[in-house]
């Protein structure tokens, strides 16, 4: 086989995959920026042109105003919740992963168990919000915040435990010799060490949270509490006949995670793979 | 083990996880046990024994969203495994503006499963939509894709794979990463051609990326319930509804404590088909 | 990420800002999201507002259907109730425990103008009112293309049979005879819910023995006409294309400018029709649903929805001062300046405009004759299992035979009678 054919025939593939690839996968996102930019009346007739007609300033302002900024609260309120939940699923799965991957003892089979559990079993909803109403917690944004940590540990503690399996013992020893108090040794020495796995599983975390809709549609009812996942829901019936409207909500909902994609490409590729694939 | 000294990794560093964990996941888990044997409104709560179980497959519908749950799981993880393997070879094998492609296909995966939702039934209306126009334009009468309740399942389905088949493909891309170039080698030498490397080499070696999008995938495809929302809400009639679905709709009608039975009735089902598939899977890594 | 947290701030700063900047009190509003309720919301709030400028509003649209019964129900479970909201009153409201979840409305002052029809389908088990009538009273029939049948010499059918053969001429002069629009599920359950006045026609004891559990669907054959009126529209082919995924705007737009030519419905559509195709407005018209017998036809009646106040709401002394207000006769006039008089209010002293449109025209005549109106079942019992719109979607797709579906919602009607604790069931 020639080089060149060898080129060749990749080139071609490449332009057959791409061509494939633009219909399935990019051509539904442009139908979503088309639909976002026309008038109201362009909108409903659902086709697949260019808009005779821009309206992408107007529309927008129309959804970050309607019901009062909503739109804006709810992308605080998104943004709270994230960022507190993965700062929580940081430390927490670090800590646990740290400890089962460097004390074996027959705790840690309990603490498989409750991996397991946490990956496998649907959430009991109700119930859950029995115990939330019962805390205080229940539609309260910390409280929110709480739900997905919980529901979201067992995968970072899989994703800490494999990586602390690549940090040697020495390390640690070392410290516990110079006299380091074992928090001492865990957030100064292990804890700076794992930033590669942690900026992967900010990015990885982050984006499930922020997608999430079915959690706080069950635990966060209430409009100060709208999340941006809500909001697209919410809207769904207040823009029943303003498509336009509707799309260019869901074109707002977009970008956060496309550029959170666009910076944090590698780290999204390793995180996902390494934490399934090893775990 | 019972050294004098306090050991250097404390077990209170499990304390904080611990304390939400148990509160918030095993908590309401163990008690809906005891909550699904109720006829609850979130105030009080009445025995009723089994009656909730009774009425749960007494049901046609509901007994219909837990043979719809089964077919969407397999469809969806079936569907993603092989062509998430089939794309991840194709996006290995050095083709043109590749690492621009892989990101492509995996861009659904970060998007909102409720945008996405609404964009797809947009695209698949059955007279206006662009699929079906698209179809027409070559010929082709479209289908009624998520109104017509032998199809609509399946519909939701594809638009499910659409969206999560990046996450299967980069599994694989790490784990065909993981295979040493001289297996690849060795049957070249020995003759192979490239299908036969695929099913000898690649196959085989790929394992442990198999075992992991199959599991997450059926795991996934037995919840869902988002994009069935955002899409058909179980429609139409109760064409695709599915376990989740259900539940959602007993929650919202005031049942809390058959909700909570169908939760269980979940619950029992990921178990029953996720433990032996896991257990099997890592006998016969062993015997491997 | 570093953007993402400064516009949160600045989201932030403008919703503080966007608060302070507004009156002293503000009141949330819940109502669903059809035309007519949301122009008589508005004009009736503006109104208040101009009056007393200390007082606005937040008006919050939600879905109609089970989806909409599903909003109210679990917001009022979690507390989460605007301090105003509107819903069915009958069988629907009773579903919402009002004893536990609502104010006491009986001694405020707006219900002395309050007729007492309607009082009493927003009475608790315990005696007490707890909504103020918001709209007209409705009639739950069948929208009509009268364009269309001027133009092929059709006359308003009084059965079952006449309004089949209508359907025939119109299918062959290449118009959908009979709209459905099942995007909007709850719109698949008119047949049923408006052939109530042949119901009762038949077999007057239904309701009662109903609710007693001795009556059922599937074994009363009046009761299960309705759905045997689906199956036959959808086995003659008598529907839109579009029918899985049309919405209720679609159905209303498409039976007033003739695309269509009937479209089953309550007549809360004329209000619809005339904020979004007023030119249409006079092609409109409306009949009630016929029966076996033409001599026996009459229209089944819904009653206005209400305006709640939940028990919770920090703001009830104002909310309810607003209530009175909807409830005058000024009140009752703003509305229908904003969305047209699509039907009689209940209302003492508010009466309807003599140029009414057509399709209100058609639907008087059955009010004023003594033994022309029904109340729907769901006035007259408490009983309505939540699954009804998802089954006669099933008959109207084709999906399940009529006689299986009546069964299947008699059980379905189960679940809801012990969750209410009713006796016998």
């Amino acid at each position: 086989m020639s080089l060149r054919r060898d080129f060749a025939r990749r080139r071609n593939t490449g332009i057959l995959a791409l061509l494939v690839a633009t219909v399935i996968f990019i051509l539904p996102f442009l139908y979503i920026f088309l639909m976002a930019v026309k008038t109201k009346q362009e909108a409903s007739l659902f086709l697949f042109n260019w808009p005779s007609e821009w309206q992408a300033w107007q529309n927008l302002v129309d959804v970050v105003q309607t019901r009062n900024y909503m739109l804006l609260l709810a992308y605080f309120n998104s943004t709270v919740i994230t960022v507190g939940a993965v700062t929580l699923l940081v430390i927490f799965g670090a800590m646990v992963g740290y400890v089962l991957q460097r004390r074996p003892s027959g705790w840690n089979k309990l603490i498989y168990a409750c991996i397991l559990i946490g990956l496998m079993v649907p959430p009991a909803i109700v119930p859950t919000i029995w115990v939330l109403q019962g805390l205080g917690l229940f539609k309260t944004i910390h409280g929110m915040i709480f739900i997905q940590v919980a529901y979201g540990l067992a995968f970072s503690v899989l994703l800490y435990r494999s990586f602390i399996s690549t940090i040697p013992r020495d390390l640690d020893e070392a410290a516990i010799i110079d006299g380091a108090k074992p928090w001492q040794v865990f957030f100064k020495v292990i804890l700076p060490l794992l930033k590669p796995v942690t900026v992967t599983l900010i990015v990885v975390q982050s984006i499930a949270i922020f997608n999430d809709f079915t959690n706080p549609l069950y635990y966060l009812p209430g409009k100060e509490n709208v999340t941006v996942q809500l909001t697209l829901f919410n809207f769904q019936s207040q823009f029943q006949s303003q498509y336009n409207l509707l799309f260019m909500n869901i074109l707002l909902v977009t970008i956060p995670p496309l550029l959170v994609f666009i910076f944090f490409n590698r780290q999204i590729v390793a995180g996902m793979t390494s934490g399934a694939v090893k775990g | 083990m019972a050294s004098r000294r306090p050991s250097p990794y404390p077990y209170w560093f499990v304390l904080p996880a611990a304390v939400v964990f148990v509160a918030l996941f095993l908590v309401p888990t163990v008690a809906s046990f005891w909550f699904s044997l109720t006829r609850w409104d979130l105030f009080d709560a009445e025995f009723i024994g089994w009656d909730n179980y009774r009425q749960f497959f007494k049901e046609p519908f509901l007994v219909q969203g837990l043979t719809n749950t089964l077919i969407y799981a397999v469809v969806t993880s079936g569907a993603k495994t092989v062509l998430g393997l089939l794309l991840a070879v194709l996006l290995t094998s050095g083709i043109w503006m590749q690492g621009f492609l892989r990101s492509v296909v995996f861009f659904p995966v970060l998007v909102s499963t409720i945008g996405v939702g609404i964009t797809f039934a947009a695209l698949m209306h059955p007279t206006r939509g662009v699929i079906n126009l698209g179809l027409e334009s070559i010929g082709i009468d479209g289908p009624a894709w998520l109104s017509d309740p032998a199809l609509a399942l399946y519909s939701v389905a594809l638009i499910d794979i659409w969206k999560g088949v990046g996450l299967a493909t980069l599994i694989y891309i790490a784990g065909l990463a993981a295979i040493a170039p001289e297996y690849y080698e060795a049957s070249r030498i020995d003759g192979a051609t490239r299908w036969q490397q695929f099913w000898r080499v690649t196959v085989p070696l790929v394992r442990p990326a198999t075992v992991t999008v199959v599991t997450l995938s059926l795991i996934g495809g037995l919840r869902s319930f988002d994009i069935i929302w955002a899409t058909t809400r179980g429609g139409p009639g109760f064409a695709s509804d599915v376990l989740a679905s259900v539940i959602y709709k007993q929650y919202q009608a005031g049942f809390y404590g058959l909700a909570t039975a169908g939760n269980v009735i979940l619950f029992l089902l990921i178990a029953i088909i996720i433990l032996p598939l896991t257990y099997w899977f890592n006998k016969r890594e062993v015997d491997l | 990420m570093k953007t993402l947290r400064y516009s949160a701030v600045m989201a932030a700063a403008i919703a503080w800002t966007s608060g302070m900047a507004q009156a002293e009190l503000t009141l949330s509003v819940l109502i669903d999201n059809n035309p007519e309720t949301i122009a008589s919301m508005e004009a009736v709030t503006a109104a208040y507002t101009a009056a007393n400028p200390e007082v606005t509003f937040d008006i919050e649209q939600r879905a109609g259907g089970a989806d909409g019964d599903n909003i109210v129900k679990t917001r009022l479970a979690t507390g989460e109730m605007a301090d105003i909201f509107n819903y069915n009153s009958g069988s629907l409201f009773q579903a919402l425990k009002p004893q536990e979840t609502m104010a006491d409305l009986t001694a405020i002052e707006g219900q002395a103008n309050v007729l007492d029809s309607f009082k009493q389908v927003v009475t608790a088990p315990d005696g007490t009112v707890r909504g103020v009538p918001f709209g007209p009273a409705m009639g739950g029939g069948i929208f009509y293309n009268r364009k269309i049948y001027a133009d092929l010499g059709l006359t308003v059918p009084k059965s079952w049979d006449e309004f089949m053969a209508n359907n025939a001429k119109v299918a062959e002069a290449g118009k959908v005879p009979v709209i459905t629009t099942f995007g909007d599920t709850w719109t698949s359950q008119l047949f049923v819910l408006g052939d109530y006045f042949n119901v009762q026609a038949e077999v007057p004891t239904f309701a009662a023995e109903y609710t007693a559990n001795k009556a059922k669907y599937a074994s009363t054959p009046a009761a299960m006409r309705g759905f045997e009126y689906l199956e036959a529209v959808f086995k003659a082919n008598y529907m839109n294309e579009d029918f899985g995924v049309a919405s209720f705007e679609d159905g209303m737009r498409m039976v007033a400018t003739g695309e269509g030519a009937h479209y089953p419905m309550l007549t809360f559509g004329i209000g619809t029709v005339k904020q979004n195709h007023p030119d249409s407005l006079a092609d409109l018209g409306f009949f009630a649903q016929p029966g076996p017998d033409a001599a026996k036809n009459g229209l089944t009646v819904w009653m206005p929805a209400a305006l709640y106040v939940p028990a919770a709401s920090p703001n009830a002394e104002e909310a309810i001062k607003f209530l009175n207000f909807v409830a005058s006769v000024e009140g009752c006039n703003t509305m229908i300046g904003a969305a047209g008089a699509s039907g009689p209010y209940l209302i003492k002293g508010c009466e309807l405009p003599a140029d009414v449109p057509p399709a209100v025209a058609d639907m008087l005549p059955y009010f004023q004759t003594e033994g022309m109106t029904a109340p729907a079942l769901e006035f007259l019992s408490p009983v309505k299992g939540p699954a009804l719109e998802q089954i006669t979607v099933e008959v109207g797709s084709g999906i399940r035979p009529a006689a299986e579906a009546a069964a299947l919602y008699d059980q379905d009607v189960e679940k809801q009678a012990k969750q209410l604790g009713l006796p016998n069931w």
